[in-house]
């Protein structure tokens, strides 16, 4: 009996969210009485893992390039050596994209959103969001192997020292049809996935022209930058920037909404960030029903001032 | 080329959501139901594939005949056949597992499916479909091109996208991006007309499987009101921020 989990690495380095997933398989570990086991891709510095209470490290290193068929693969193969019954993967999206598939190779019942540890191990019972965050729905497991998709900054890197052994890991794969031909990415940007803090605008900017200040707060705050539908729809920005129920779901530590009304549709989708702040023109704005804080204000106004006080807070605290 | 495309009847997006029998069911009344954002979008690049590639769709649901509607909606926007298995839907393993048995008979080259439903938000129907047809699968895909039964597609990523190639067989979980907005169909009358004449097949599930059931519901706890901070004293929510709420 073990627990494993997926540790999701980009170019050797272990995402934030793949440190959570372990966090809570530890947890989980814990609970059942017995050992964390994280399989990786071509991670060959696994001392991370040890901060966060990883036993032992099947490192995989005879795949290059990511594909989902065969990494749920390799995935099921390191599960059967370890004799898992737990299987943790985080919200990212390669591992929203691996887990059914691996939750088929393995007869595995699988919950994805998963966002508390179970609340009992016999029923195996999870808490998960449903209805784009409008509601909880708790699910019980039935199957030997039980597979959880955690939401990001649900549960938070918890550290716990552990030795990390590494071992490596040929699993027998076959070949696939499906290849990546090209990878477009902007590598120095922060991701709505992997982002603590979002800055997020909407209508009331008035037009694309207007995004640098946006762009410069979320500089300053380490923050990645989300729109609501009808911006991303007027091409004012990206579509992989459109968050709520019909766009990216959004669940950060802090979303800022600078002249978004606060539709349902575009609440729903960001319901799960812990701590909301909105700025808005409009006192009777729906989003300030929704937020924890505040500013009722001319965003034109506003934004750069905060910007200039957040810099000299950042320098003060840096 | 013959297209399934998977239909998911969920609550319309400005639904409140309730449940009863203590918290244990969805109360769907009073509920206005749609299909799936993510499979209007798919159902809208299919009927491309069918207007200028000659592909024959076939659109499938599964669950009870008050999902019909939503497929009769489906026809009048130009799917050719619907299918509705007859079946309740425990969970995202039990849908797959339906929606294989169907497709294993039909020998569909390409099946498109959402990303995610908005009701569950599983995203997982369908990969284990692809997983139980040994077919390719692509999720969160944005562009779809088929030439003969070569498939290029982009899938969005955490921070970009990414283009595959891959073949026939496919399953696809498909977003907006695949076609856009503006190119969203309402059905006018006449496709609602020669929808009531498009066949509507009731099929009884073969085989049934479920690995997870839902136990109870939960209402996010309700919120302390906003604090409201003044337009020209923005220390102070640097400070709420800082102290109070240990986001910055
Ligand atoms: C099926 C469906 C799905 C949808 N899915 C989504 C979704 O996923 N995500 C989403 O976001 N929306 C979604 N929507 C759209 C949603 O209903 C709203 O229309 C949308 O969220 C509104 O965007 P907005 O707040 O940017 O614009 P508006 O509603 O136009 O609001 C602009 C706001 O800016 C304020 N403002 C104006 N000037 C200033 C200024 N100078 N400074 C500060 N504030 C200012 C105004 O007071 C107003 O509150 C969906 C709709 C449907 C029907
Ligand atoms: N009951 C159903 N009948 C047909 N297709 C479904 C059903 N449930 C889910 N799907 C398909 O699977 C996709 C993802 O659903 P889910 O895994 O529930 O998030 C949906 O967008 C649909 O295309």
């Amino acid at each position: 009996m073990s627990v494993l989990v997926y540790t999701e690495s980009h170019q050797g380095n272990f995402k934030k969210a793949a440190l959570e997933a372990a966090s809570y398989g530890k947890a989980v570990a814990e609970a059942m009485g017995t050992t964390l086991t994280a399989v990786t891709f071509k991670a060959n510095d696994a001392s991370k893992l040890k901060e966060y209470g990883v036993d032992k490290v099947l490192n995989i290193e005879s795949i290059n390039d990511f594909n989902a068929i065969i990494y749920a693969d390799a995935i099921k193969q390191a599960a059967e050596k370890e004799n898992t019954t737990v299987v943790i993967l985080s919200a990212s999206a390669d591992s929203k994209y691996i887990a059914p598939l691996l939750a088929i190779n393995l007869n595995a019942g699988y919950v994805s959103n998963v966002v508390t540890t179970p609340s009992s191990l016999n029923p195996f019972t999870v808490k998960h969001t449903a209805f784009t965050n409008k509601a909880f729905c708790n699910t019980e497991i039935s199957t030997t192997i039980k597979i959880v998709g955690v939401s990001n900054n649900s549960f938070g890197l918890v550290e716990k020292t552990a030795s990390a052994q590494m071992e490596v890991f040929s699993p027998i794969l076959a070949e696939s049809s499906t290849i990546v031909t090209s990878i477009d990415k902007a590598n120095d940007k922060v991701t709505i996935a992997d982002a603590e803090v979002v800055v997020s605008a909407g209508r009331g900017l008035k037009g694309p022209e207007n995004w640098g200040m946006i762009e410069e707060l979320a500089e300053v705050l380490g923050a990645a930058t989300a729109c609501s539908k009808p911006v991303s729809d007027l091409g004012w920005r990206p579509h992989s920037e459109h968050v709520g129920q019909t766009g990216k779901p959004v669940a950060t530590n802090l979303y800022i909404a600078i002249g978004i009304s606060g539709a349902i549709q575009h609440l729903a989708g960001i319901n799960a960030s812990k701590i909301k702040v909105v700025i808005n023109t409009d006192a009777e704005a729906p989003f300030f029903k929704a937020a924890d804080y505040g500013i009722v204000g001319d965003a034109f106004e506003v934004v750069p001032k905060l910007i200039e006080k957040l810099k000299v807070f950042k320098a003060k605290n840096a | 080329m013959k297209i399934l495309v998977c239909i998911s009847h969920v609550p319309d997006t400005t639904s409140k959501i309730n449940f009863t029998d203590e918290n244990s069911k969805f109360e769907s009344n009073g509920v206005q139901f749609v299909i799936n954002p993510n499979d209007e979008f798919g159902l809208t690049r299919a009927m491309w594939f069918k207007e200028k590639q000659n592909a024959s769709i076939d659109v499938i649901s599964v669950g009870g005949p008050e999902t019909e509607p939503t497929l009769r909606k489906a026809l009048a926007i130009g799917a050719d056949t619907a299918i509705r298995v007859n079946a309740s839907t425990p969970d995202g393993l039990s849908v797959a597992t339906h929606l294989a048995d169907v497709a294993k008979k039909g020998s569909y080259n390409l099946i498109i499916a959402g990303r995610e439903s908005i009701d569950y938000n599983g995203g997982m129907v369908p990969g284990m479909l692809a997983a139980m047809l040994n077919a390719n699968f692509v999720t969160n895909c944005i562009s779809l091109e088929i030439e003969g039964t070569s498939v290029t597609a982009i899938r969005e990523i955490d921070g970009g996208k990414e283009t595959l190639s891959t073949i026939l067989p496919l399953v696809i979980g498909g977003q907006k991006g695949l076609v856009e907005e503006s190119d969203l169909r309402i059905p006018n009358m006449r496709g609602i007309m020669m929808a009531r004449k498009k066949p509507l097949k009731v099929v009884e599930p073969e085989s049934d499987n479920s690995a997870t059931s839902s136990v109870s519901f939960e209402k996010p706890a309700p919120r302390g009101a906003v604090k409201l901070v003044e337009a020209n004293n923005i220390d102070e929510l640097i400070s709420l921020l800082h102290n109070e709420a240990k986001v910055i």
